[in-house]
């Protein structure tokens, strides 16, 4: 904590601290990460990593300037840490609640889409191509492609597509072409595999957003720092606020782009515990015979193999066949996660937590009711975590609200239906969708 | 490597296989690709009988993987069909051992599933036994002469290429139309047995042209000695033939042969009539290549 006192003026600056010189040099922790893609790919990713080390780590041509200050102006950034006062009483710990949801979109992806969107940019591609599972990812590069004038397609599972309309929609308002895909189960898994097959056809003059700290390097080091910002922000901000760093960060864990955001800055402060909430879906039981895990725990659960273009945490058979996953929250609905993550669990420094749908869909309701902000189903498994686990944690809680909870709103209602669940109102005049 | 028996220390001047390095010895090799199991095991054995009766010189055989980033939509399709009807690496390699074809026989999957296999599902961080040696083991049991992986580059590939060393397997790369410089250097290190040019960029797929880029690949690839297979797009005896006529050492034929194994499935064919569609397309595809072998031949003996 000695370093309490410098930091503060760090506030906004890339942070040169050594956590987050890991993985830069060559896309491994420890034995996660790497480049395991089609050799089509790899002139494509060795030239990412060229623009990645020349614009986001050297500032090149002034990217890094002009990055943050669209973050700023049309983003919205700096985004408020806002103490939650019921919750804090509740659980008789200070609560803070980083309020990602503010950012323009309404959730934190918007800081890897005007990121990479913009690095597409200075690396003079014409076309931006990115997948998405809840639609996040997807609306985020649409606005950032709008906001940056450039064209852009989007891969999104058939049945991501009947559970997100709104956000289906609002990618179209922003000029962007949605594309189905109808392989296998049809969610955010099969959407990484088919932009990465458009990729391999596009490389010369298409940028791959991808929308998580996941795939082959430079990937996740490029999307971390570019998300880094929430955790910079978070810290300054618990250090003007307390005089003293956070005693507990919990962030929701999926691909993994929140998390690790909300955890880069933290990662050398030992003091502070850092947690992982994975969603537990409705039981951690796999059924191996039907290849389904009903959750998409793939931290606590998950053994190491290769998935996406990294060696990493997966949710797989004994054969190696990756599983459907499941969530109730379909953000969170990934049979793998990020390589720095799954370093990070193997070294203690980051603890996963599996939070399922039924204690996810409570925190929905409690933080609505209570703290007037309807989070994300996805950000609710952290909302679910701090009710179970609240006794286990310090004084100084902060939670990253990763996304509003505007786009769920028909899914909570259906979900909440299905229950009987205290702090939420009757619903059963909606069923059907509003 | 050491202790390697008379039988497998048959390393030639380009690999490990004496079977592989025969196919390409005397004229254009023909390789065609099957995904095993597509659309069930008994009819896929008479399928690759049939590639074999055809005049195959080496069959590649597709091991399906949940997750082929590679493959276009109609290996994807078969993909999907073989693992819906049970396909397993164990079912696979009794395949492999059930087969009794003259073709050396090379499997193609990723990494995922050569790295799990052997560790029962115990590939958990703690443990770091994981690694692709089991694999290699097994399928050099079952006759497995060389393996394809097509989402391991050169960078990632040591472990595999030495456990291939120590069982006399050969180790196929892929080189794109992008893969110049130090990456071609550093493929063509490691690479055994011949080399898969893609012909074009973009996931597998018949098309009915043969892309430019195909004959600025075998150009750059003219100085080393490893044989030359193009794949990608051919789906017709007379691409066969031009491409051999442009250098290459042989041609690789996948999504049109998987075609055919699909209008089966939708059509309702018996297992007889689309054998018999795939020798015939495979006699079309072997006497182009040989058409195109005999043309290269010619000129360079009139020079």
């Amino acid at each position: 904590m000695s370093e309490t006192e410098s930091s503060t003026s760090e506030v906004g600056e890339l942070s040169r601290r050594p956590g987050r010189e890991r993985g830069r040099e060559d896309g491994k922790f420890g034995r996660y990460g790497g480049q395991y893609v089609p050799e089509a790919l790899m002139p494509a990713i060795e030239e990412l990593t060229d623009a990645y080390e020349r614009y986001v780590l050297e500032n090149e041509d002034g990217f890094m300037d002009e990055f943050r200050e669209r973050l700023a102006d049309f983003g919205g950034r700096p985004i408020p840490l806002q103490r939650a006062d019921r919750l804090s009483e509740r659980y008789d710990t200070e609560v803070y609640l980083k309020r990602e949801d503010l950012l323009h979109g309404g959730a934190h992806k918007l800081n890897n889409a005007l990121g990479q969107v913009l690095l597409a940019k200075y690396m003079g591609k014409e076309r931006i191509i990115a997948e998405t599972g809840a639609g996040q990812h997807g609306t985020a590069t649409a606005m950032a492609a709008a906001h940056l004038d450039m064209p852009c397609e989007i891969y999104m599972g058939e049945r991501d597509i009947n559970r997100q309309r709104p956000n289906v929609f609002r990618m179209k308002l922003n000029g962007a072409e949605v594309n189905p895909v109808t392989a296998g189960r049809g969610t955010l898994k099969e959407a990484i595999s088919e932009t990465m097959r458009d990729w391999a056809t596009t490389v010369e003059n298409t940028h791959y957003v991808i929308g998580s700290i996941v795939g082959p390097h430079p990937f996740p080091v490029m999307v971390r720092d570019f998300q880094a910002v929430i955790s910079e922000e978070a810290r300054a901000q618990t250090i003007e606020k307390k005089g003293a760093l956070p005693t507990d960060v919990v962030a929701c864990a999926g691909g993994g782009s929140n998390t690790m955001g909300s955890f880069a800055a933290f990662v050398d402060d030992e003091a502070v515990a850092l947690h992982a909430v994975e969603a537990g879906g409705s039981t951690l039981e796999v059924d191996e015979e039907a290849g389904v895990a009903p959750n998409s725990a793939s931290l606590y659960t998950g053994e190491e193999g290769v998935l996406h273009g990294a060696r990493t945490k997966l949710l797989q058979d004994s054969d190696g066949q990756i599983m459907e996953s499941h969530s109730i929250s379909s953000g969170l609905d990934y049979a793998g996660v990020g390589p720095e993550l799954a370093y990070l669990v193997d070294e203690g420094r980051v603890n996963p937590v599996a939070v399922d749908d039924d204690a996810a869909l409570e925190g929905f309701h409690r933080l609505s009711r209570t703290e007037g902000v309807i989070p994300a189903l996805e950000t609710a498994h952290a909302f679910g975590f701090l009710e179970e686990h609240h006794e286990e944690l310090g004084d100084r809680v902060v939670v990253n609200v990763s996304g509003r909870g505007d786009k769920d709103l028909d899914a909570a209602i259906e979900e909440t239906d299905k229950r009987d669940i205290d702090e939420a109102p009757d619903m059963s005049m909606f069923t059907g969708g509003i | 490597m050491s202790d390697r028996t008379a039988e497998t220390a048959a390393k030639t001047e380009t690999g490990n296989s004496a079977a592989i390095a025969a196919a390409f010895a005397d004229g254009p090799a023909y390789v065609p690709y099957l995904a095993v199991g597509d659309p069930d095991y008994e009819s896929s054995l008479e399928y690759v009988r049939a590639l074999d009766r055809g005049g195959a010189d080496v069959i590649e055989l597709g091991l399906p993987f949940s997750e082929p980033i590679a493959e276009g939509p109609t290996i994807q399709g078969a993909l999907v069909r073989s693992l819906d009807a049970g396909m397993t690496p164990d079912r696979f390699f009794a395949f492999a051992e059930e087969l009794d074809v003259e073709a050396p026989l090379v499997c193609m999957t990723y990494y995922n599933l050569i790295y799990q296999y052997g560790s029962g599902g115990a590939g958990s961080a703690s443990d770091a036994s994981g690694g692709p040696r089991p694999f290699v083991e097994r399928a050099a049991a079952a006759g497995i002469e060389g393996l394809v992986v097509p989402d391991l580059p050169a960078e990632e590939a040591d472990p595999l290429r030495e456990a291939c060393d120590e069982f006399g397997l050969d180790l196929v790369f892929i080189v794109a139309p992008t893969t110049v410089g130090d990456r071609l250097d550093r493929i063509m290190g490691r690479v055994s047995g011949y080399v898969y040019v893609q012909a074009r960029l973009g996931t597998t797929g018949a098309r009915d042209d043969v892309s430019d880029q195909t004959t600025e690949s075998l150009d750059r690839l003219a100085e080393y000695d490893v044989p030359k297979a193009v794949g990608f797009g051919i789906s017709a005896g007379e691409h066969a033939e031009r491409i051999v006529a442009g250098g290459a050492d042989g041609i690789i034929v996948g999504s049109a042969l998987v075609d055919i194994v699909a209008e089966g499935v939708e059509d309702g064919l018996s297992t007889a009539e689309v054998a018999d569609r795939l020798e015939s397309l495979s006699r079309e595809l072997k006497e182009g290549a040989e058409r195109g072998y005999a043309a290269r031949v010619g000129a360079a003996e009139s020079r």
